[in-house]
């Protein structure tokens, strides 16, 4: 009883990301690459996308207090970030990601700032849903096993 | 499914510097069967293939290690230091590595990159992020390699021997103005060009065969095919 509540909680709170845009189609490919051989597969690259995310954020926010601004670094730097966040299918950063390089294409040092904000927000709002997420799938997990195997 | 095909597992070297990147390269990798190396940038992937920037032949040579080693590679454009497009240079202009086929990956569909790359020789090329789909592409790539390969060791082989051609064929000359060479593959016959600054370098090795002579390729392949 409580196992299925807990399922269809899942089920829930990933329609959800979903709808509201943090995850896009990758994300669904990321779950399918997960298996017995590598049951953590999709934490595991979330989690390095996080690790590997924070260093690039901080690289990022030094690079905009910089002055002479090196736009050229910034978008570099961004693109990273950009790109790490595709193959997680994280949806509102990647976008949000696009907006900054459109900001450092027109050397707009405001609208670098702005977006960069928003890019930290996005980030850290998909960090803790991403985390809740993973917390609840762990709860199911195990029970997923116990029950296939009284079939 | 031609003989060609082995129950070995193929070697992939993956070169990316995005570490959930690599994870994810990796996991589409194993999970189509592959064995997988990831390195973070493309002077590692140099130094594993045996290769330093300033040659284009390893110091130490193990050509055994070299067949075993890599029959891949796929690399990320996008790279600090190195880009993947200096890696697959670099690659193609060593005469030990320039037949392993390289796949290039980039998050960016622009064009001309693409076009840039094919015409430096890479294989093919990915769009970011990678799907489990695009691994169906790579198996292809290394099998022509290797057929090309195994012929080459055949045209060696029965060169240094003096034998013509096992029917006594008497098939004309062989044109070193050529640049095309057929390789067999599933019964197909797919071209494979070759670059013209290797012609002066390699001797017998990169002459291309002219038509008239494809009839006796073929059933050299064939031969050791079925």
């Amino acid at each position: 009883m409580e196992y299925s509540n807990l399922r269809r909680q899942t089920i829930f709170m990933k329609k959800n990301l979903f709808d509201q845009g943090f995850l896009d189609e990758q994300f669904n490919q990321l779950e399918e690459l997960q298996d017995e051989s590598s049951p953590n597969f999709v934490e595991e690259v979330v989690d390095l996308f996080f690790k590997d995310s924070s260093r690039l954020l901080t690289n990022i926010e030094q690079a905009i207090d910089k002055y002479p601004q090196d736009f050229y670094r910034l978008d570099s730097l961004v693109h990273q970030f950009k790109g790490s966040g595709s193959s997680i299918g994280a949806l509102r950063v990647k976008n949000e990601c696009s907006v900054f390089k459109a900001h450092c294409n027109d050397r707009s040092l405001e609208g670098c700032r702005r977006s960069f904000q928003k890019i930290k927000r996005e980030h850290a709002t998909l960090k803790q849903k991403l985390e809740s997420y993973f917390q609840l799938l762990r709860q199911v997990g195990p029970r997923e096993h116990a029950v296939s195997s009284r079939k | 499914m031609a003989a060609v095909a082995t129950e070995t597992q193929f070697h992939v070297l993956a070169v990316d510097d995005s570490l959930p990147d690599r994870k994810l390269i990796e996991r589409l990798l194993k999970t189509s069967s592959f064995q997988v190396t990831t390195v973070d940038s493309g002077s590692k992937a140099l130094e594993f293939l045996g290769l330093h920037d300033h040659e284009d032949s390893p110091i130490s040579v193990h050509a055994d290690q070299l067949d075993v080693a890599v029959n891949l590679i796929i690399t990320d454009y996008c790279m600090p230091g190195m880009t993947g497009y200096e890696l697959l240079k670099k690659i193609k202009e060593s005469s030990y590595l320039r037949d392993i086929p390289v796949v290039i990956m980039s998050s960016e569909n622009i064009p001309s990159r693409i076009n840039r790359c094919l015409e430096e020789g890479a294989d093919e090329f990915f769009l970011k992020p990678v799907r489990l789909s695009d691994m169906s592409k790579l198996k292809p790539h290394i099998l022509k390699s290797r057929c090309k390969e195994h012929y080459q060791q055949e045209e060696e082989h029965l060169q240094s021997n003096n034998i013509i051609s096992p029917t006594n064929e008497n098939s004309g000359s062989i044109s070193s103005s050529s640049h095309k060479r057929k390789a067999v593959v599933d019964g197909e016959i797919l071209l494979h060009a070759i670059r013209p600054r290797h012609l002066e370098t390699e001797g017998t090795r990169s002459e291309g065969l002219t038509d008239g002579l494809s009839g006796r390729y073929f059933r050299l392949l064939v031969g050791w095919a079925v």
